[in-house]
């Protein structure tokens, strides 16, 4: 692979807080190299902007290995920016060339509101956890790990469920704000696992139901939020969930 | 004070239980009145808070991420260790305890360890009740893989993201007792420090990392699950927010440090590409089941890896360690890295780099793969694509990941790795009961020094993790507050919390009146670089001798130079970073004189003083064999020994030949 260096112009989201107007301001950067990750870019821009006397641009990161869903960059259009399957943080320089202009904004979603230039609180997602995306039982209470098997291939399914990360560019990415994806990937774990049964039911109508609350949009079928996330959920997640959601419904009202 | 391990009496394979049978109780209407302050939601906090709110206690966890569910645990990749059997292949609860006493070089706890090893088979069958997906096989039951420093199959795994299926299941419980009211989370806070009274933790100060604005939490108890402080290094495999702050900040208001030098130091991460690195990269130990590691047998080798043939290849561990080939613990293969890479063997533009090869276990499992469908005599481009479809699905998103950060594709060429700073087992000095030296205040997970010795075995961190939250706490906490019930809930207006937040308050206030001229990541890198150089995977007197001096003028400029911009009310991430650099300012120069004062080589500590003839680590059982426990005194710290006895696993010089 063929190292380069180039130099970008950069339109980033300023936002001195949540109740501020934002505005785009635009940053030159010099000698970035090819083998960056897009976030050590903005380490550089940061650190570029503090010599300045300047307020530096805070955006959500961590583990920066593409596990821990912080990361949230809408780039030139895109969430997480222009490679498929990958977050923000996993990004390198070598998709872009020299004399870009990058266009960087946060999230933009009524459920997600924006806390500092590119930071959002996604905290309606542990609301939506909260309300059922779990398996009731208490340390202690469990059988052996093998006394139930699982059919390998509910096993896997359930498996890519759930490496969902929490990042929320499905929501990011929908024209109408839809977490039907992250709501999905968790309703279908657990309805795939025989250990996530007896909660079924309720699991799903509790979910959704607190999913609407948060101000989260309808899904109409567009499924920009399969391309765009990044651990590749299907949108067969949100299929099964509406199953599960119409024969919950429907149990419900014939109890 | 004279540290009181308070290891129960008895026989090995009874103390737990007799502890448990003998333990103090609460009273299911007690538990409600008493509160108890979970600091860090990673894999121990998060099963801690879950486990003690479903029991009924009082519960405010805190975390400084938006949310629980992106604590570094969720970067753990390869698995977790348990005692099961399922494999039939000679494991149980003594080879687990056993393996883990030897692998950490005989410089941790036996009765820690066996608790561990007895209490890890019900980890597993928990996680699986709430829905973990771990790898099964046809059959419908679990998979194992085998890990380093072991000869048994006993690591359960999800692909390569257990830590983050793991952390999912105790969050979802965790959230779970959030909705049911036990348990308050408070999310993007960071606490700063701990609120002492007549001598017992009480509480803390923390910080809205949102708002900016301080709050005082009054607790009976106070649990430190804040992870590792790998990131004193600057460059580690630790998530960029993993620091010592909590942990600090409890060792400042008297809790013993315990073995700070000891360090992990893991084999198999991506190299350094540049100044520009902000982290490092781990590539799973668990693929070195499959993977090869490998230097040209020619120094300064410019050809490409497939370049060279077969016999031109050194696979040096499979050389020089037969018994466990490339299965030898993490420090041992580290420093076989770094011998190859300082000899002139190394690989890549930087020529500090070992192959990890997967070419033969593709083939090898393409031929399995052939031989079930009749196609034996498949042509080798045929069997390379089966087998490579094997290999993909236990370590696909590893390959991709690899494949990102470097642009090649390691399964046409071998990946390229180097060792990292990847783990911490020094930490709070607990005693079994996981309460460190203030009564009240505990420490759970990476952030106690208990388990692990001077050397920690691959899979074995979420173990412990989880142990301590799940199963441990919920008996040791309660042996506590039995005798806390009359306690009342102490107000927040109390003169201790006053005074604490101000300390913190000041402490802020000074960080940004200095506004001088370098950025605190500048501060941080050149600290992580003193560390590496001189307290990294080799150690000598000299060196340490000058990284102390090196570090108390760092500390110094840091204080009259450093520049942290924005406000203090608001949300400002490099103020929340100068506090924590400021705090690894101080732990490095203890790291460095707890490495100074341990003149053996043990584990993760190299000691070039201490080596055999053949440059294996040589430890000092007559003189070394205790944990170094450090009190903090005001500007500087006194060591207190707490000898380590050993009634079964007779220590050994430790090989793997
Ligand atoms: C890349 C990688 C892969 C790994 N793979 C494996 C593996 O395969 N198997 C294995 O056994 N181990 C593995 N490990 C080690 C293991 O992941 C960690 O040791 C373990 O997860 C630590 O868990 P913890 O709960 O102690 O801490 P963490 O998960 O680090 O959680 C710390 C928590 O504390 C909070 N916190 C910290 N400071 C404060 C503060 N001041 N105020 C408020 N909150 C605070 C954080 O927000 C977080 O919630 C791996 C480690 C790395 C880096
Ligand atoms: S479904 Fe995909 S895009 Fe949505 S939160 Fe999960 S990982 Fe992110
Ligand atoms: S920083 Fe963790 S996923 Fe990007």
């Amino acid at each position: 692979m063929e190292h380069y260096h180039m130099n970008l112009t950069l339109k980033i989201w300023r936002q001195k807080n949540s109740n501020a107007k934002g505005n785009f301001e635009t940053y030159k950067v010099s000698n970035i190299s090819s083998e960056m990750s897009f976030l050590e870019l903005f380490d550089v821009l940061n650190e570029q902007l503090i010599a300045e006397g300047k307020e530096p641009i805070a955006f959500d990161h961590d583990c920066r290995e593409g596990i821990c869903g912080a990361c949230s960059m809408y780039i030139n259009g895109e969430a997480h920016g222009p490679w498929s399957k990958n977050t923000t943080c996993q990004l390198h320089m070598r998709a872009f060339k020299d004399g870009d202009t990058i266009v960087v904004e946060p999230w933009r979603s009524q459920a997600f509101p924006v806390l500092k230039d590119l930071v959002v609180d996604r905290s309606a997602f542990d609301r939506i956890i909260q309300a059922g995306g779990y398996i009731s039982v208490n340390t202690g209470n469990a059988v052996d790990a093998n006394a139930i098997p699982i059919d390998k291939k509910d096993a896997d399914d359930a498996f890519m469920a759930a490496a969902c990360i929490g990042c929320g560019a499905c929501v990011a990415t929908c024209p109408n704000g839809s977490a039907m994806l992250f709501v999905g990937a968790k309703i279908s774990q657990l309805a795939l696992l025989p250990q996530g049964e007896p909660e079924r039911e309720t699991r799903a109508l509790n979910m959704i139901a607190q999913m609407d609350k948060e101000g989260f949009g309808n899904c109409t079928n567009v499924y920009a939020c399969e391309a765009e996330c990044p651990k590749g959920i299907s949108v067969a997640n949100i299929a099964r969930m509406n199953r599960e959601y119409l024969s919950a419904g429907l149990n419900a009202d014939t109890k | 004070m004279a540290l009181d391990s308070k290891i129960p009496h008895g026989e090995m394979k009874d103390k737990w239980e007799d502890y448990k049978g003998h333990v103090k109780l609460v009273n299911p209407a007690n538990k409600r009145k008493l509160e108890v302050i979970v600091i860090g939601t990673g894999l121990a906090g998060a099963s801690a808070a879950a486990s003690l709110g479903e029991m009924g206690y009082k519960v405010k966890a805190f975390c400084f991420q938006d949310s629980p569910r992106r604590a570094h645990s969720i970067a753990a990749q390869g698995g977790i260790n348990a005692a099961k059997n399922y494999q039939n292949d000679g494991d149980s609860v003594f080879r687990l305890f056993y393996d883990t006493v030897k692998g950490g070089d005989y410089r941790a706890r036996e009765g820690n360890v066996h608790r561990l090893a007895e209490v890890s088979a019900a980890i597993i069958d928990q996680c699986v009740a709430q829905g973990v997906p771990f790898a099964r096989e046809y059959g419908g039951l679990l998979s194992n893989r085998s890990f380093g420093g072991t000869q048994v199959q006993r690591t359960f795994y999800a692909a390569g993201q257990t830590g983050q299926q793991l952390l999912l299941g105790a969050y979802s419980a965790l959230e779970r007792q959030v909705a049911l009211g036990t348990v308050k989370m408070y999310s993007r806070h960071e606490m700063l420090d701990v609120v002492v009274i007549d001598g017992k933790a009480r509480g803390v100060i923390v910080r809205d990392l949102v708002s900016g604005k301080l709050e005082r939490h009054f607790g009976h108890a106070v649990l430190l699950c804040s992870g590792g402080y790998g990131n004193v290094f600057y460059l580690s495999t630790n998530a960029m927010g993993s620091n010592v702050t909590a942990a600090w900040k409890a060792h400042k208001r008297g809790a013993y440090f315990g073995n700070p030098c000891f360090t992990q130091i893991h084999p198999t991460c991506i190299p350094v590409s540049g100044d520009h690195q902000s982290k490092l990269t781990l590539m799973s130990e668990s693929l070195r089941n499959d993977g090869r590691i490998w230097v040209p047998k020619q120094k300064g080798d410019t050809r490409k890896a497939s370049d060279i043939p077969e016999n031109e290849r050194d696979y040096y561990l499979e050389r020089r360690y037969p018994a466990f080939g490339n299965l030898v613990p993490r420090d041992v293969a580290s420093r076989a890295a770094k011998e190859r890479c300082d000899e002139g063997y190394g690989v890549g533009t930087t020529k500090m780099a070992v192959y990890l090869d997967f070419k033969d276990a593709i083939m090898r499992y393409g031929k399995t793969e052939a031989g079930k469908t009749g196609h034996e005599s498949a042509d080798d481009k045929t069997i390379f694509e089966l087998g490579k479809k094997v290999v993909e699905e236990k370590y696909g998103n590893l390959f991709e990941m690899y494949e990102k950060i470097t642009g090649e594709n390691p399964y046409e060429m071998p990946m390229r790795i180097y060792p990292a700073v990847h783990y911490t087992m020094g930490g709070l000095w607990v005693d079994y009961e996981l309460q460190t030296t203030v009564p009240g205040l505990y420490a759970l997970g990476e952030a106690n020094f208990s388990d692990h010795g001077a050397n920690r075995l691959g899979a074995s961190a979420l173990m412990q993790g989880l142990a301590d939250g799940y199963f441990v706490i919920p008996y040791t906490l309660g042996n506590y507050l039995a005798d806390e019930i009359r306690t009342t809930a102490i107000s927040t207006d109390h003169p201790a919390f006053v005074e604490t937040e101000k300390a913190v308050n000041d402490r802020i206030n000074k960080l940004m009146s200095i506004k001088g001229k370098q950025s605190v990541e500048s501060f941080h890198k050149r600290l992580g670089k003193i560390m590496w150089d001189k307290c990294g995977m080799a150690r000598n007197a000299k060196g340490l001798q000058s990284a102390i001096n090196e570090i108390r003028n760092l500390r110094n400029e840091f204080w009259s130079d450093v520049r942290v911009p924005g406000d203090i009310n608001e949300f400002n991430p490099e103020l929340d970073k100068a506090g924590r650099v400021a705090d690894f300012l101080e732990l490095g120069e203890l790291m460095c004189m707890d490495a100074l004062n341990r003149n053996e080589s043990c584990g993760g500590h190299f000691r070039e003083e201490s080596q055999t003839e053949d440059g294996e680590a040589k430890r000092d059982d007559a003189n070394f064999s205790y944990v170094a426990a450090w009190e903090s005194k005001g500007e500087g710290w006194e060591m207190h020994k707490e000898p380590l006895t050993f009634e079964i696993v007779k220590p050994t010089q430790r090989s793997y030949k």
